[in-house]
């Protein structure tokens, strides 16, 4: 049985020749050495049915031989504030912050920290799952003292803590106050102790928040005992603070007469947007988020009156950690390339290969960025790569009901799970529960290769890329990145545009560069289904990076809380398009209407079909039943079907020219659509279920033309291309390459 | 909570329906059964490991947590998904009716 043991990322994803790509590389005990070689990719399916794995040589200087070594990865959000002299006064000491523990029974997990461990100075706030809140002191003399509470809290609850140390009478306070109200609460409660002896609260370690550090790497504390859950308007002061000061410091601003003895007061309300954590005391004492804490949450005083953190920030000033999110890898670089100036546009790997062992890192060679080298761009879905990502819910959940059988393990879910640090997918929960809502690509992706056995984004769009490849059309590649940073003059350099078999995941930019592309004579081949429909956002200082929220409805692995629909990356609201008045039927003629992943279906022709304007979509076709086989589930009407629908946007002239049917009961129609629940729901009872080919003309000449599917495209390579899907792809294809306008 | 569908133990006409056919479409009565089956926890549930792609697969259960590796039941190999498929069901229907599911 393979044992998957190497894997690896790219620093970009998309390179125009010239340019440089860096590839970083971990290994597992075992492989001491790989071969790396930069190959473009033609082909990935290795189903027996399918057409096998495929690539070609690109010779470049990385072909070699290299050292397989093991790369530590450093996960979990937390806080960062260097050593200033805005703690130079520590003698005395509170801390306080506003805190809901999403897993308080797990460990016990940091709330701040400032503290050299070896030499015992310092002090740490911690959450413990027996004793609730405990300070811990530098005793001086490489040792720290402990006082707890005693007390623990209750997971999902606000608690107001608060510990203090006065220097002089050696007297500690300890305060933890649910800020809800339930009757025979236990939770609450106070406690003091006498420190008994000196304490050393001063030292120049960095502040940490919901972590504490023992050791560097990478030019930064390394973040353990991560706290899960949300931190609200940590302070630090130089003076034990009475009950009545510490309230007064809950607020955006630090009274006048609390400013002496502020070390730093942070204000998560301030910075949304970024990484930085703002001190609103006079020593201006800022800190630096690692690895994506959750920002934009609600936090302990929300009324509910505001939906968007930027309506009122105040009421947002929380973020939530967790101690599974990661951004960036932070590997050391194995090799990179220069791309070769004369290197053809296309989707290339970086192919390691140890014995049985592989894995390829996937980047595409864009055109140089000044201009287009064909007249056919495919668009390769990047943010639904993105997305995707590191989904372990098939080991994590093996999920038999969505598929209505068993679950197949494949080493690369076994090897993902055995590698929690390389974060998650944004269809995961975080360890606390919590939904993921950032991505980012530099991390490996393990599902996100040319030949994963589960056929989904690139493993199944490679069906696409192996038809092409076969139909010797000349294509350029270009991503959702290329599309988000270079808007609508990228794709107007095309004829017509191709996308992949599922993008789901959408950018505004990207909305509006495909939208504009439409509407200015472009030609656009949706060749996949439920795409156009999650609303996602990239932030410009933070690259690979993408935000998105699972809003009021659609088909969810996870939901998000009520008032945190607007992303923090761009104060955008997440969630659906359709919600913020963009439907996939208005950009492309059909949306999202069902899905199920036991059988596929076929298509069946349609009046429509017969319409002048859609000759040549037909041509040289006969058949009324299309598409009755693919490479998954047996049919071209399978997975996630998208339907015409005028009342949702689908052009009024638009032509519904096959629509699919006979779908099984695993088939259900997606939630948004459903108002009353009715017994009707599956493939057999509901006639919604269902998949419809459109084609509709646009203005200035262009067109669109809409598969339906993601099933589709599998279909293309049956009876080696000599089927009527990959008849009907080609016709649109030629006629959508030909400058004469449409009507 | 479990799926509350009852599966009457007698209906072993159904059980023939699946060894038939097991990766379906079924009939109505027999999906009840089926969706009752692959409901439930995650911890301890059946999965299929792949041993050699395409060829042969061993029946393994998942932990349900997070990095913690599944347990592989390494006397149950199968060569066909179909065969995988009724073995669990077989299993299945004798740990929810509590009656061994006999076809001649």
């Amino acid at each position: 049985m393979l044992d998957k043991k190497i894997a690896g990322y790219s620093d970009e994803i998309s390179v125009a020749p010239g340019e440089r790509i860096r590839f970083m590389v971990s290994c597992e005990p075992g492989v001491d050495r790989y071969q790396a070689d930069i190959v473009r990719l033609i082909s990935g399916d290795r189903q027996p049915d399918g057409p096998g794995y495929r690539d070609e040589l690109l010779p470049t200087s990385v072909s070699g031989e290299y050292p397989g070594r093991t790369q530590e990865t450093y996960y979990g959000s937390y806080a960062v504030v260097p050593d200033s002299p805005a703690f130079a006064a520590l003698g005395s000491l509170s801390l306080q912050a506003a805190i809901f523990p999403t897993l308080p029974s797990l460990r016990r997990a940091c709330l701040i920290s400032k503290m050299d461990v070896d030499a015992g100075l310092g002090f740490a706030l911690w959450t413990d799952p027996a004793d609730g809140l405990v300070l811990q002191l530098g005793d001086g003399a490489g040792g720290q003292r402990e006082f707890a509470l005693g007390r623990p809290f209750v997971a999902r609850e606000w608690y107001l803590v608060s510990a203090t140390y006065d220097a002089d009478s050696g007297e500690i306070r300890l305060r933890q106050e649910l800020l809800d109200s339930y009757a025979r609460d236990t939770s609450s409660g106070a406690a003091s102790h006498s420190s008994d002896g000196s304490a050393a609260v001063g030292c120049d370690a960095p502040l940490l928040i919901a972590a504490a550090s023992r050791e560097e790497a990478r030019g930064k504390p390394i973040g353990e005992m991560i706290f899960n859950g949300r931190i609200e308007r940590p302070v630090v002061a130089s003076r034990a603070l009475e009950p009545g000061e510490i309230e007064a410091l809950r607020s955006d601003s630090v009274p006048l007469a609390l400013r002496s003895d502020v070390c730093a007061a942070w204000d998560f309300a301030q910075a949304i947007e970024t990484d930085d954590i703002v001190d609103i005391s006079p020593n201006r004492a800022h800190g630096t988020l690692i690895n994506l804490p959750i920002r934009a949450v609600r936090g302990s005083n929300w009324t509910g009156d505001e939906l968007s953190f930027r309506h009122a920030p105040d009421q947002y000033a929380a973020i939530h950690f967790v101690d599974d999110s990661l951004y960036d890898c932070e590997w050391d670089v194995d090799f990179e390339l220069e791309v070769p100036a004369d290197t053809p546009s296309g989707l290339y790997a970086a192919r390691l290969t140890s014995g049985d062992q592989e894995d390829h890192i996937t980047f595409i060679v864009r055109p140089p960025r000044d201009r287009a080298t064909a007249s056919l761009a495919l668009l390769i879905p990047t943010a639904s790569y993105m997305a995707y990502g590191n989904s372990r819910g098939g080991i994590e959940v093996g999920s038999e009901l969505l598929a209505n059988r068993l679950h197949v393990v494949s080493p690369e879910e076994r090897y993902l799970n055995r590698h929690p640090e390389y974060g998650n997918s944004m269809y995961d929960d975080h360890n606390d529960g919590t939904g993921v809502c950032y991505s980012s690509r530099l991390r490996p992706l393990i599902n996100i290769r040319p030949t994963h056995p589960w056929l989904w984004q690139l493993s199944a769009d490679m069906h696409i890329v192996e038809w092409l490849e076969a139909q010797d059309i000349p294509f350029d590649v270009i991503t959702d990145e290329d599309m988000h940073q270079d808007g609508v003059s990228l794709l107007e350099r095309y004829a017509c545009v191709m996308t992949c078999s599922h993008p789901e995941y959408y950018s505004t930019n990207m909305w509006d560069a495909l939208h504009a592309f439409t509407q200015r004579g472009g030609r656009l081949m949706y060749m996949g289904g439920n795409g156009f429909y999650w609303r996602v956002a990239y932030r410009d200082d933070k690259p690979g990076a993408m935000e998105m929220r699972r809003t009021e409805d659609g088909s969810r692995s996870w939901a998000s809380e009520p008032g945190e629909y607007y992303m923090a990356f761009t104060g955008e609201y997440g969630g659906l398009w359709w919600r913020a008045g963009r439907t996939p039927q208005s950009l492309v003629g059909n949306g999202f209407i069902a899905q199920g992943f036991d059988h596929s279906s076929y298509f069946r022709r349609t009046a429509d079909s017969h319409d002048p304007r859609a000759a040549f979509i037909f041509e040289g076709i006969d058949d009324e039943i299309i598409g009755d086989f693919g490479l998954i589930g047996g049919g071209a009407a399978g997975l996630e079907l998208d339907s015409a629908s005028r009342a949702y946007g689908t052009p009024p002239h638009a032509l519904t020219v096959a629509t699919s049917e006979q779908h099984t009961d695993a088939y259900i129609r997606v939630n948004e659509d459903i108002g009353h629940m009715l017994l009707s729901i599956g493939g057999q009872d509901d006639p919604q279920v269902h998949a419809d080919v459109v084609f509709f003309e646009t203005p200035r000449g262009g067109a669109v033309f809409s598969t339906g599917s993601i099933g589709w495209s599998s279909a293309l390579f049956h009876n080696h291309h000599d089927n009527n899907v990959s008849r009907m792809t080609r016709n649109v294809l030629d006629r959508f390459l030909d400058p004469a306008p449409f009507a | 909570m479990p799926s509350q569908y009852p599966i009457d133990p007698s209906r072993t006409d159904l059980a023939r329906e699946f060894m038939a056919n097991p990766m379906g479409p079924h009939s109505a009565a027999l999906q009840r059964i089926v969706t009752r089956m692959r409901d439930g926890e995650a911890a301890g549930r059946y999965v299929l490991v792949t041993r050699v792609p395409h060829e042969e697969w061993v029946l393994a259960q998942i932990s349900g947590q997070r990095g913690v590796d599944l347990t592989l039941l390494e006397d149950q190999v199968f060569s066909s998904l179909e065969d995988a498929e009724r073995a669990v069901f077989k299993m299945r229907w004798e740990l929810i009716t509590g009656t061994p599911l006999l076809l001649d």
